[in-house]
């Protein structure tokens, strides 16, 4: 590894950005009261990435001028980084202005969806002020950067069936399986008391200390905070055992349980 | 009201069309009032097994724009008078199915049917979403094959999220498993996936085994639901998933192949 470098490569990761939910489409309405807020902290809404989030617009039937609004934004010191909760129309609106189309949380659950995004709308300006725009999840976390609050702990009963997507804002626990092809990830530890076939990815906000636990191991891909192996990767003698993995040294440790 | 059934698997030639027209005629056999509604827009095959192709004059399509009355375009079955089939169009596309137009034809079968069964197209695209929508059951159909388990799997996490049910937050789809084209002599050579290795996978409720049967080939050539052969295994497979899915409490049979003269003379031998 040492005498080849490598041009580019791919790496899972996420990062943070800031939600805005709007209630209204009245650019004025709008306008005011983002500069009330970014008053409030213009630190940290300075050059901020944002991801406009629409379901609550259109659950009122508001029409809104996308355009418009991006210029609005960005105007006042947003960088404006995606949309999600659009309807068709919105989405192909956000294309022609090359704002990316998030659905992670829109595929898997719909209750558990409903759960964590409230959670991250509200809570997350308030409780993290200090951490800047995009926190790089390579970065050896500080424990206490990671906020206490969001560590919200979600449980899934049924099972996860292949292309659906769980995201848990704080631990997640599935009591059934997890089926090839489905993706489950949280931003702290991941427990299947079931077989896990799928992908897991824990610790994805960057916290090297996540870990991952299941009673069968036969995962496709396993990742905590951005480091992963693949199916093919992992030892046989392991497989289909009961194993936790962790990260040391960034290496991931596949460790047997009795 | 009456039940919604939805017949799907996600993944093409697996036998939804074969087993739509066997439940539903089985359905009605027993006294049921049936409608079976062919989902698959553009691609219509369930009047074909029904052997009522040359009696379709309106469809589906049709009676969603207004363009005929339900009583115009549902077709009545020459062996059961308690089925009728309501034909997809051949002309048009899935694009032609909305939203709307399906919730308002299954609301107006509701009110003199006692089933109806959806006949879903394969894919997860509109056509197949709109079939499982309004969904109460739903028949999931596999082979013993590694990539129509896949995609079942990928179909029953539709099923869990994308229903009326699951918008709703009603009590969810009650989904079961249909093994098609088990051959359980293959399974024996390790040839085909068994039983358990697809219950692991998908851990369903199952119905019933639908063994591999020349009769399912020759009954729908013929348009007569293989249901209607009641000497066939398969006709009998499916006649025992009707009586199951109705609460009986039968045995599941075809598991271990066929009982050939030789063995039940030396006795089996696993």
């Amino acid at each position: 590894m040492a005498n080849t470098s490598p041009t580019l490569e791919f790496k899972s990761s996420t990062f943070f950005a800031p939600i805005l939910i709007l209630y209204t489409n009245d650019m004025i309405a709008i306008e005011q009261t983002l500069y009330e807020k970014i008053n409030l902290a213009p630190d940290f809404f300075k050059d901020s990435p944002l991801m406009i989030d629409l379901r609550e617009l259109n659950k009122l039937n508001l029409d809104l001028d996308f355009a418009q609004l991006a210029q609005l934004l960005r105007r006042v010191g947003f960088f404006p980084v995606g949309i999600r909760g659009g309807n068709e129309q919105q989405n192909k609106q956000a294309r022609v202005l090359s704002l990316p189309i998030d659905t992670v949380r829109e595929l898997g659950n719909p209750i558990i969806i409903g759960e964590t995004q409230k959670q991250e709308s509200t809570q997350q300006p308030l409780t993290q002020p200090e951490v800047a725009a995009i926190k790089e999840p390579k970065e050896p976390v500080q424990p206490a950067a990671i906020p206490p609050v969001s560590a919200t702990t979600i449980l899934v009963t049924q099972p996860i069936r292949s292309g659906q997507r769980i995201y848990a804002s704080g631990d997640l626990i599935i009591l059934s399986q997890v089926s090839a092809g489905a993706e489950i990830m949280a931003e702290g530890n991941i427990h299947v008391y079931n077989t896990l076939r799928g992908r897991a990815l824990a610790g994805v906000h960057g916290n090297t200390a996540a870990r991952i636990f299941c009673f069968d191991l036969q995962a496709e891909l396993i990742s905590i905070a951005g480091d992963y192996k693949t199916s093919e990767d992992l030892n046989k003698q392991t497989y289909n055992s009961p194993v936790q993995i962790y990260l040391q040294n960034h290496a991931l440790i596949i460790k047997e349980i009795a | 009201m009456a039940r919604i059934i939805v017949v799907t698997s996600g993944k093409g030639g697996v036998g939804k069309t074969t087993t739509s027209a066997a439940i539903a005629m089985g359905l009605a056999k027993r006294g049921h009032k049936t409608a079976v509604i062919d989902f698959d827009v553009g691609l219509r095959n369930l009047d074909l097994i029904l052997g009522c192709e040359r009696r379709v004059v309106y469809d589906f399509i049709n009676v969603i724009n207004g363009e005929a009355s339900l009583n115009q375009a549902l077709i009545r079955d020459k062996n059961c008078n308690l089925l009728y089939i309501l034909p997809a169009s051949q002309t048009r596309d899935k694009d032609a199915l909305t939203h709307e137009g399906v919730g308002k034809v299954l609301d107006e079968l509701s009110k003199d049917f006692g089933y109806i069964v959806c006949d879903s197209p394969a894919g997860i695209e509109k056509g197949a979403n709109l079939a499982l929508y309004f969904a109460d059951d739903a028949f999931v159909v596999t082979n013993p094959e590694i990539s129509s388990v896949r995609d079942s799997d990928r179909m029953l996490g539709i099923l869990s999220s994308k229903s009326r049910r699951a918008e709703r937050n009603e009590e969810p789809i009650k989904e079961y498993l249909l093994l098609t084209r088990y051959d359980a002599d293959r399974v024996k050579l390790g040839e085909m996936l068994s039983l358990e290795d697809v219950q692991e996978i998908l851990s369903l409720e199952l119905l019933g085994i639908i063994p591999e049967s020349k009769s399912v080939l020759s009954a729908s050539n013929a348009g007569i639901p293989v249901i209607l052969d009641e000497k066939s295994e398969a006709g009998q497979a499916y006649a025992d998933v009707v009586a199951r899915y109705l609460g009986e409490k039968l045995p599941h049979r075809f598991i271990d192949g066929k009982q050939g003269f030789l063995r039940r003379l030396f006795g089996g031998r696993k």
